[in-house]
């Protein structure tokens, strides 16, 4: 079997033509990752750009109206360009120049990631081009031109349901057709391998920095930690330095959509099978003759077919537990943390806020639950306003 | 393994193939079947059949979009396979699959080689399943006497002759970099990888991606064993629709001649 197993899943299906430059950057990643120079390079831009560590906020209020588990809440939306994505971008980039390159492509689906490789492109005097799926461009227009008031070139991708899974599709298109200067920065803990594994190390600051701030908070492990997943990689981040500790509970929260029972959804291990898509073998939203399903969520950063081999496997094991979320869940809880913690959450981000809001009773006062606020929801308060039926005037 | 009926291909009077690529069901399966008919009676040696796959990352637009028709019109695995036994009843044309790994795996390994078997189907060709993934399938396949076809990029370089030694079929050269789709130029330095290929192993290599002139389809069949084209098929197809079937003969005709004369 090939490289980059977690369990079944996971492996190199991609083709020919990009196969030796994922060697090389598996190559390249294995050398860097023990490189002092490159970790204190990084490490200063984490602490000094993206301003880690981030906040593991006691939310208080919340704890007292919830009635239960302590809540804390792990404020990736408070880091430059707000949200988890810089965690990565920053990592990818500055392997990618080490690497001789000087373009960096990207997917994104809420434009989060976008932005955070057009900023890290900017930052380091790369060109940067980025794929987005035309719907998203629509529902995402604000982040579209914040990635181009950072230098980049947005490509709205009018292929397919014109959404995330697209966009991927048509980063790896031109990535096959330009490999020789350009790093393909994928955003997510999927792909071919290497990407899965690259994206999990560098998003695992968020555990490593949330175990430590517990232990200093609570003198003791969280009970749980939750957060959304799409691809996963916040979820990935936020689970992994905890995997060895068997009695934290690991809970990923998937975009229900319209709900489970409906084909508008994009909880791909709710209602997914197992399949080969995007590089990777892992579970996928398909139908019966392996055709990808064109999934719906209120989320354009959760509104993705698959998930990454990791969680896949965290699955199978049953080490992480993988709940759905539905829309009308996922806006309650947005607007439940934007008033009583007067912290406005990504709607992403919102999905596992949902999931605490329905479980914290379940636990007792001196247990802790650490929620990932993957993002901030600026970007999100018109979608809200459209969902809720509210017209909003320039 | 040695395939006989991917052989009997290349075993035209100058030891040329021309390959010819369709998308199946575009736009209908009725049009499917009498187009494969006519590309065959047109003198393509070996006919790549695509089956429809909702995200075809390896195509450019030409044939995404017949994709996509096919897939609209309702074509799915089993009606391909249906397609294919229309075709058997009244041709022997060599033939392969061409797909992406997930309707293959999905539909069963087993299951799928077997209705490979039974309807003659030679090889099959996938694009996101590498070297180092094709472990999985190719055992099963083989079983049932179908060819994994292997696939070497410009990209390929110290990877190429690891390829080659393994290749069962015949080995699909990919002549540049990106998706599928027609080009003016081909600069990738084909000799040079030709060169590796001979070196490890005599398996007819032909060449794939941007050819659709007859001028290019003879300058890459004489720098290796065969021409494949594919957009050029599926763009007659995409302009005549349920009326490609004339047109379809006279192109593949001037290709085939085009190879014929190297």
């Amino acid at each position: 079997m090939s490289k980059g197993r977690y369990g079944i899943h996971g492996g190199q299906y991609i083709s020919e033509t990009l196969m030796n430059e994922l060697i090389r950057l598996e190559e390249a990643y294995e050398h860097y990752k023990k490189d002092p120079e490159f970790n204190a390079e990084l490490q200063k831009l984490l602490n000094e750009y993206a301003g880690r560590p981030s906040l593991l906020y006691y939310a208080e209020k919340m704890t007292k109206d919830l009635g239960g588990a302590k809540i804390y809440l792990k404020r990736e939306d408070l880091n430059h360009t707000g949200s988890h994505k810089i965690n990565n971008v920053l990592g990818q980039a500055l392997l990618a120049k080490r690497m001789g390159k000087t373009r960096l492509i990207a997917e994104t689906g809420a434009g989060q990631h976008g932005v955070a490789t057009a900023t890290a492109a900017a930052l380091l005097g790369m060109e940067c081009e980025i794929f987005m799926g035309k719907e998203d461009t629509i529902r995402q227009a604000l982040n579209v031109y914040r990635m181009e008031l950072l230098g980049a070139k947005v490509n709205a991708v009018t292929t397919g349901t014109q959404t995330l899974k697209d966009a991927v599709n048509d980063a790896m298109r031109e990535w096959s057709n330009r490999v020789e200067d350009t790093h393909y920065c994928l955003g997510s803990v999927m792909g071919p391998h290497p990407f899965p594994m690259i994206v999990r190390d560098f998003q695992s600051v968020i555990s490593k920095e949330a175990r430590e701030q517990i232990l200093e908070a609570e003198g003791k492990l969280p009970a749980a930690v939750v957060a959304c997943v799409g691809g996963g990689s916040n979820a990935m981040g936020a689970f992994y330095n905890f995997i060895e500790d068997k009695d934290v509970e690991l809970i990923g929260c998937e975009a229900g959509g319209k709900g489970v029972d409906t084909p508008e959804t994009a909880a791909t291990i709710s209602t997914g099978t197992l399949g080969i898509f995007h590089g990777m073998k892992s579970y996928f939203c398909q139908d019966e003759y392996g055709q990808i399903a064109p999934v719906y969520s209120i989320s354009a950063g959760l509104d993705y077919p698959g998930i990454g081999p990791e969680h896949a496997y965290l699955h199978d094991i049953g080490r992480a537990q993988y709940v759905p979320i539905t829309d009308e869940e996922a806006v309650q809880a947005f607007e439940y943390l934007s008033r009583t913690e007067g912290v406005i959450p990504a709607i992403e981000s919102a999905h596992a806020v949902a999931q605490v809001i329905k479980i914290a009773k379940n636990y007792s006062p001196d247990q802790s639950i650490i929620v990932c606020i993957s993002g901030r929801g600026d970007k999100d308060v018109a979608a809200i306003a459209r969902y809720r039926g509210v017209d909003l005037h320039d | 393994m040695t395939n006989e009926k991917i052989a009997k291909a290349f075993d035209t009077p100058n030891k040329k193939a021309f390959i010819a690529f369709i998308t199946a069901g575009d736009p209908d399966a009725d049009s499917s079947v009498k187009n494969i008919l006519e590309i065959a009676r047109a003198g393509a040696d070996l006919i790549e059949i695509g089956i429809p796959f909702s995200d075809p990352t390896a195509e450019g637009v030409v044939i995404q979009e017949a994709n996509i028709r096919a897939l609209k019109g309702g074509i799915t695995t089993d009606g391909v396979f249906e397609i294919v036994r229309r075709v058997r009843e009244q041709s022997d044309v060599p033939l392969c699959f061409m797909t992406y790994a997930n309707p293959v795996f999905h539909y069963g390994y087993d299951r799928f080689f077997t209705k490979c078997e039974e309807l003659s189907v030679a090889g099959i060709i996938i694009p996101d399943m590498p070297y180092e993934e094709k472990g999985e399938m190719e055992p099963i396949a083989n079983a049932h006497g179908v060819s994994v076809i292997s696939m070497i990029a410009p990209t390929s370089e110290s990877r190429i002759k690891k390829i080659a030694a393994e290749a069962n079929g015949f080995i699909y050269v990919v002549s540049s970099m990106g998706v599928t789709g027609v080009r003016n130029e081909i600069s990738t330095d084909l000799d040079t990888i030709l060169g590796h290929i001979r070196e490890v192993t005599d398996t007819p290599a032909a060449i794939g991606f941007g050819i659709s002139t007859p001028e290019q389809a003879a300058k890459m069949a004489g720098v290796s064993d065969g021409a494949i084209v594919g957009s050029a098929i599926v763009r007659i197809v995409a302009k005549y629709g349920a009326e490609a079937a004339p047109h379809l003969y006279e192109y593949v005709r001037s290709m085939k001649e085009a190879v014929a004369g190297v």
